[in-house]
């Protein structure tokens, strides 16, 4: 473990920073420009682990493993999302033989 | 407290007296539950015996009871309490509950009885058994009370099945409306009672009778608190003992079957407030202030109502303001002080009255419901018992010797004249007039020709047994019921006052000299004869008619409306507040009320029709409206 310390720390915290919200900026930008919900759905896998990569180096840096629990639970609910988050999207597909977002807006006022 | 401990503690006499109210209450469950599933056979013999029963027990505790017996009290369970002020649900026995008991379940059992075949064709003959049941328990419930508040559950009670019996052929507009009627009337009262209540335990800390009256007793005369408490107690006596100025409701309870009107309306309910008088005599005996106003008010109404009754050409009409009349008699005997006089004559018109409704029922009954006298006559060779009874009647409420009427109405008459000799002429005047009416009523319903039609005829029949047996009890009531409390010059014993006499402080010793009284019976006497002379002449050999209302002029027309008391009533009382509570209903309860209800509704309608279309089901619109949202509040949290 101490040797994974090491080498996280050759780094300095900023380029953690920098590549974590350079990850959640793609994200954010797919979920908003993309129409594909596949797409959208991978965006949002980006999201979180861009900041679970934040996470990450913040809890290496402090000496604290509290935020690496947080790792672990973000992990969960993601896979518990994605796992109905796709089934929905399966149902979608056979009724209307697409994946964008746009093609169920019938429900509205 | 499980029941079981309850009746543990009580046993031998006290558990007789709770079982007087208890089987009444009994037989109203069995009949209002299960009424319809039992045959009228079988619930009204419920009805009755539970009734009789109590009655049989009544008689029994009553038995050996005289003036050395000291009140006692049972007490049921703890009903409620309030810091240390504790009232009990408790039964008070002395010789005043003992009297009223015996009344109420002896009439109320000849009623049952009566009622039986008198209702035997309705479709309500449970409904009716178990309300009777219902009145008689609360009746019960009154005079036994060991305390103001377990009366006022009676006082409320006995209102409330007044309300239920006057309005028992609900389908009739009318008659609901009278139902209502009496029911305001009686709530006006009763608020008075509730009052003097309250002012009793502020003053006494207590509301048992006991405590109350043996603490009253320590106090100085006409204190502004007692005159406050009497006064007020006498509000509530006035509604339900229909006196001036709430006695309107009586005459139109007649709407009920006519068995209701001789229970509630003759013999029992109307007398509550002359007992809660009774009861409370050590406080109006403290207050002459008040009792001189109960005098007035009962002197005027007996008048009042003797002159309407002149009149009428409704036979339960006639008795009603005839009973009316009577029960001013009952509160002028109050006023001055003459309590057990008082109560001698509640026993006394109990019995004449009752007859005298039961008669009138059978009557009405036989005539196939018509109840305007103009339309009978010569109904005596028909209904030979009933006419033989109802001539008993009239001639003991008239006050002919020796019946019923004759000694209480003679000894009335002869303590208002210790009092004040005013009001002893206007009490006899109305003595003349009462003798007036009831043979004016007599002879145009059993002598001359009859004038009902040919249908009517061809079906008149004496009534059933069950019908002529009370009658009959009752007409020797009436007869022999004077004979309870003798006037002093006739014997040296007066029964009734004796028996009486740990109730109620003795009335003023002096009695009017012997001379007096045998001029006063003497003429009293001949000036009933030279009546009923004259109504027989008139109404019997002449055979004059009365004429209908609107045909009437002069005082007489005054008169037969009833000198306008319910028109007045209805242009200063209740057509303002028609008229105020219309205007409220435009503009506060249809503009304000529900203007803001519908406002808030409305602007709801509104705010969403236009929010709605912010909801264009465009998700990639939803996932930019949340991101910059999310990054507004980021932003927010950082700039403050």
């Amino acid at each position: 473990m101490e040797e994974l310390e090491q080498i996280v720390r050759i780094l300095p915290i900023e380029n953690y920073l920098v590549l974590s919200t350079i990850l959640f900026s793609i994200g954010v930008l797919g979920v908003l420009m993309r129409r594909n919900a596949i797409i959208i759905f991978m965006s949002i896998e980006l999201m979180l682990n861009s900041v679970n990569l934040l996470l990450v180096a913040f809890s290496t840096y402090m000496q604290n493993a509290t935020a690496q629990v947080f790792v672990f639970f973000i992990m969960v609910v993601a896979a518990a999302e994605v796992a109905v988050g796709l089934a929905i999207l399966v149902m979608i597909f056979r009724n209307t033989r697409s994946t964008d977002i746009e093609s169920l807006k019938k429900l509205k006022w | 407290m499980n029941m079981y401990t309850i009746f543990h503690q009580i046993s031998g006499n006290a558990l007789l007296l709770v079982l007087i109210p208890l089987l009444p209450l009994i037989g109203f469950f069995i009949n209002g539950i299960f009424g319809k599933s039992l045959s009228k056979t079988l619930s009204g013999a419920i009805g009755t015996l539970t009734v009789a029963i109590s009655f049989i027990i009544a008689l029994t505790l009553f038995w050996g009871l005289d003036a050395s017996f000291s009140p006692f009290v049972v007490n049921l369970f703890e009903w409620f309490s309030v810091g240390t002020f504790k009232v009990s649900m408790g039964f008070q026995y002395d010789q005043l509950s003992a009297l009223m008991l015996l009344i109420i379940t002896g009439v109320g059992t000849l009623i049952h009885l009566y009622s039986s075949g008198y209702m035997h064709n309705d479709d309500g003959f449970q409904r009716f058994f178990a309300y009777l049941n219902l009145f008689i328990f609360f009746m019960l419930v009154l005079v036994l009370g060991s305390n103001f508040l377990v009366s006022f559950i009676g006082w409320e009670g006995v209102g409330l099945c007044s309300y239920l019996l006057i309005g028992f052929w609900f389908k009739n507009p009318a008659y609901n409306d009278a139902a209502k009627k009496a029911f305001v009337m009686n709530r006006i009262g009763d608020l008075g009672f509730l009052i003097a209540v309250f002012m009793i335990f502020f003053q006494f800390n207590s509301i048992n009778y006991i405590d109350v009256m043996e603490s009253a007793k320590g106090m100085a005369s006409n204190s502004p608190i007692l005159i406050a408490i009497t006064l007020l107690l006498f509000v509530g006596a006035t509604g339900k003992s229909a006196q001036l100025p709430l006695y309107t409701w009586l005459p139109d309870a007649m709407a009920g079957p006519t068995p209701v009107s001789a229970l509630i309306h003759a013999a029992t309910m109307v007398t509550a407030g002359i007992f809660l008088v009774v009861r409370s005599n050590v406080l109006f005996s403290l207050a002459p202030y008040t009792s001189e106003i109960v005098a007035i008010v009962g002197l005027i109404t007996a008048l009042f109502a003797a002159s309407i009754g002149l009149r009428q050409n409704d036979i339960k009409k006639v008795l009603a303001y005839s009973t009316v009349s009577q029960l001013g008699y009952m509160f002028v005997a109050l006023g001055v002080g003459a309590y057990s006089t008082a109560m001698f004559h509640v026993t006394t018109h109990a019995f004449f009255k009752a007859l005298l409704f039961l008669g009138s029922g059978s009557v009405i009954h036989a005539m196939s419901g018509e109840q305007d006298i103009r339309f009978m006559g010569g109904l005596k060779k028909k209904l030979p018992i009933t006419h033989i009874t109802f001539l008993i009647g009239t001639l003991a409420i008239a006050g002919l010797p020796p019946f019923a009427g004759f000694f209480s109405k003679d000894e009335i008459l002869a303590k208002v004249f210790m009092h004040n000799p005013i009001m002893f002429w206007a009490l006899a005047f109305t003595s003349a007039l009462t003798a007036f009416y009831m043979f004016r009523l007599y002879f145009l319903t059993f002598h001359g020709n009859f004038r009902g039609t040919e249908k009517q005829a061809h079906h008149l029949h004496e009534s059933p047994l069950s019908m002529t047996l009370p009658l009959m009890v009752l007409a020797v009531a009436s007869t022999l019921g004077g004979f309870l409390g003798m006037p002093a010059i006739m014997s040296n014993y007066n029964g009734f006052e004796s028996y009486l006499s740990p109730i109620v402080s003795p009335s003023h010793g002096e009695h009017p000299s012997h001379m007096f009284e045998y001029t006063m019976m003497g003429v009293s006497v001949i000036l009933l004869f030279i009546i009923i002379g004259y109504t027989r002449n008139r109404f019997a050999t002449k055979q004059v008619i009365p004429v209908d209302v609107s045909e009437e002029s002069g005082f007489a027309k005054t008169l037969a409306n009833k000198y306008w008391v319910d028109e007045i009533y209805d242009t200063i009382i209740v057509k303002p507040m028609l008229f105020i509570s219309q205007k409220l209903h435009q503009f506060f309860e249809l503009q304000v009320i529900d203007g803001a209800v519908n406002g808030i509704g409305r602007l709801t309608n509104y705010g969403s029709q236009a929010l709605r279309l912010i909801q264009t089901g465009n998700t990639g619109m939803y996932l930019i409206f949340m991101v910059v949202s999310i990054v507004l509040i980021l932003l927010f949290n950082i700039i403050s």
